[in-house]
């Protein structure tokens, strides 16, 4: 702004002037007081050079408003990312001591002894167990959310969309803790049927095989993908539903016109409009996810037994086993075990939320 | 091949307003009819109900009957999807599909209709693109997206893909409006190659644009504020715009009316 500004305002006296401009300046004397009154419209005069001696003018009045909100708004900014930046050293302070003194192989070993002096953990087996029930749930709440989300913009009536939206926004208002709850004590013997059954017929699959939980108690990672789905249900179909809304009416009378059904327009407009909104949802909600601790923490039963990628585990991911020992840290080498493996969460969360944001950036052209 | 159309006592309503009042008018086939009046007299309206788009808007309903070739597209066992599919559309601003290719774009319609050989494909979309006098222009990119094009190229890829689907009529919401006048120019030439195959309706603006390219033309006008709009008179261009039946139409072309 600044600098067209200074490009703008000395084309006054260059007109007065004349010579920079040559003949053009002289003949189109009444024009020049109009393109030094538009400061943005560069073009012809930011070739010119403009005169020496700086005009009163060009002094550029800030007002005490701007100042104080500018350094309002710059402050929220540097605040955002220095609070960013301060965890993750945090994280990386506490957690190098304890590193160092690890037996184990941090990012390979499946072992988890934090108990000092003699420390060997290793995360591998929290972060499949986090990734396995995260992208299982998200495997059930994408198709569901996508529905949810067709349905409330092209296919429910306008009296019902707005109700029904709001229910769905509600999913996302209830405490996570009232989520594991109803999932240990209500969702998990209600599947206990139906994962018995999975087991008994398609046990020769690895993601059925007999796992280390109890199927009759239910606190398996099936329970707790099940109800992390229905967690992230609302935070998908919310920013799926406003993308698809903004499908615009003319692409979708494109399609009509061409004799397009309903389920033709929502195929050749809506969907390739929204897939990036629709799949940075996707993205934003395995964030949420990976990092969701109490539900898991009540629903999942602990377990000796290495994870073994089925369905009917136990096991703790990383959040989970924080919260299960966060009670009992007494020693900042013991912590620090425990924040390393944070530490790999925070950086898992950090990729995938980076990972839905490019998806965005790189579809603008489509809005 | 290009049908008539006859439209008998079509009144149109917006929920409970009425847009349109008692329309009748006969289109004949080969022809160019040019619909003109004011801003909000209901003539777009009236386009969009002849292949039944107007009932897309909630709330929106019509009334009477839109005969082509004698058949009403209004009779309860017509399909509305069948009835666009036979009358085309071709918008005020361009449409093309954005994550489309060009040529993908041209037979979107062939395949929302179920035509999978790529070779028909392929040649059909040669000849909609020439139809649409568009082929020399993207024939060396008819793999990138159409939005890659310019206005005037986007409103003639959208033409193609209007005719693409061989349709008996094909109807023009202010074709022009969002095109500068070079663009214009060459829509216009293209609506004269096109009656020969088609029955072809326009929206317009300009009468100009009117007098140039319609053998007839409707004036649309209405009766007052919050009063449906209503067809003031239809008539040969020539006559429309030389020695018009009614004094409103007159007013009008003459530029003496809001």
């Amino acid at each position: 702004m600044s600098d067209s500004d200074m490009v703008g305002r000395p084309a006054a006296p260059g007109a007065s002037t004349g010579g920079a401009r040559g003949g053009v300046a002289s003949k189109t004397a009444p024009e020049a007081p109009i393109s030094s009154t538009a400061p943005g419209k560069g073009g012809p005069s930011t070739k010119k050079t403009p005169p020496a001696e700086p005009t009163p003018a060009a002094k550029v009045v800030t007002r005490p408003g701007d100042k104080i909100f500018k350094t309002l708004t710059v402050g929220s900014g540097v605040f955002v990312v220095a609070m960013i930046v301060l965890i993750g050293v945090f994280l990386l302070i506490q957690a190098i001591p304890s590193l160092v003194d690890n037996d184990a192989n941090f990012l390979f070993s499946r072992v988890w002894d934090a108990e000092p002096p003699d420390l060997a953990f290793g995360v591998l087996d929290l972060l499949l167990v986090t990734v396995f029930s995260s992208v299982f749930a998200l495997l059930i709440a994408m198709p569901v959310s996508l529905g949810i989300a067709l349905f409330l913009t092209q296919y429910a009536p306008r009296r019902l969309a707005r109700p029904f939206a709001y229910l769905v926004d509600l999913l996302a208002a209830v405490p996570s803790i009232i989520y594991g709850l109803w999932g240990a004590y209500v969702l998990a013997p209600a599947l206990a049927p139906i994962s018995t059954w999975l087991n008994e017929n398609l046990g020769w699959i690895p993601l059925f095989a007999t796992g280390s939980s109890n199927l009759a108690i239910g606190q398996t990672i099936f329970t707790a993908g099940i109800v992390l789905a229905v967690m992230l249900l609302p935070i998908i179909t919310a920013i799926s539903r406003e993308v698809f809304d903004r499908t615009p009416s003319m692409q979708i009378e494109g399609a009509l016109a061409l004799g397009a059904t309903k389920w033709e327009v929502v195929r050749t407009t809506v969907l390739p409009f929204g897939k990036a909104g629709y799949i940075s949802a996707s993205m934003l909600g395995l964030g949420r996810a990976l990092g969701e601790t109490i539900a898991v923490l009540i629903i999942l039963s602990s377990t000796n037994q290495n994870f073994g990628f089925s369905l009917f585990d136990g096991g703790d991911t990383i959040a989970s086993k924080i919260a299960r020992a966060a009670q009992e840290f007494n020693d900042p080498r013991g912590a620090g075990a425990y924040i390393a493996a944070g530490l790999v969460l925070f950086i898992l969360t950090f990729v995938v939320n980076a990972f839905a944001r490019s998806i965005i950036a790189g579809h603008k052209e489509y809005e | 091949m290009a049908k008539r159309i006859d439209v008998k006592d079509l009144n149109l309503y917006y929920g409970k307003f009425h847009a349109v009042d008692s329309v009748s008018l006969a289109v004949p086939p080969h022809s160019v009819t040019a619909f003109i009046g004011p801003s909000g007299c209901g003539k777009s309206t009236v386009l969009r109900s002849l292949n039944r788009m107007h009932e897309v808007i909630p709330g929106a309903r019509a009334e009477g009957k839109v005969l082509l070739d004698g058949e009403d597209v209004y009779a309860s066992s017509v399909d509305p999807v069948s009835v666009r599919r036979t009358i085309g559309m071709v918008f005020q601003r361009p449409n093309p599909f954005p994550t489309m290719s060009i040529r993908d774009n041209v037979v979107a319609g062939l395949k929302l209709a179920g035509e999978r050989d790529k070779r028909k494909l392929d040649r059909v979309a040669e000849e909609a693109l020439r139809g649409a006098n568009l082929w020399a222009e993207v024939k060396d990119r008819l793999n990138r997206p159409g939005g890659g094009l310019s206005g005037g190229q986007q409103q003639r890829l959208c033409i193609a893909r209007a005719i693409a689907v061989r349709p008996d009529v094909l109807l023009m919401d202010e074709p022009c409006s969002a095109l500068d006048p070079i663009s214009t120019l060459a829509i216009e030439d293209l609506i004269g190659e096109l009656k020969k195959d088609y029955t072809i309706v326009i929206v317009t603006h300009n009468m100009q644009q009117a007098a140039r390219v319609s053998d007839q033309t409707a004036f649309f006008n209405l009766a007052g504020v919050g009063q449906p709009g209503r067809l003031v008179e239809v008539d040969d261009t020539e006559r429309i715009f030389s020695n018009p039946g009614q004094k409103a139409t007159e007013d009008y072309i003459s530029g003496r009316f809001g």
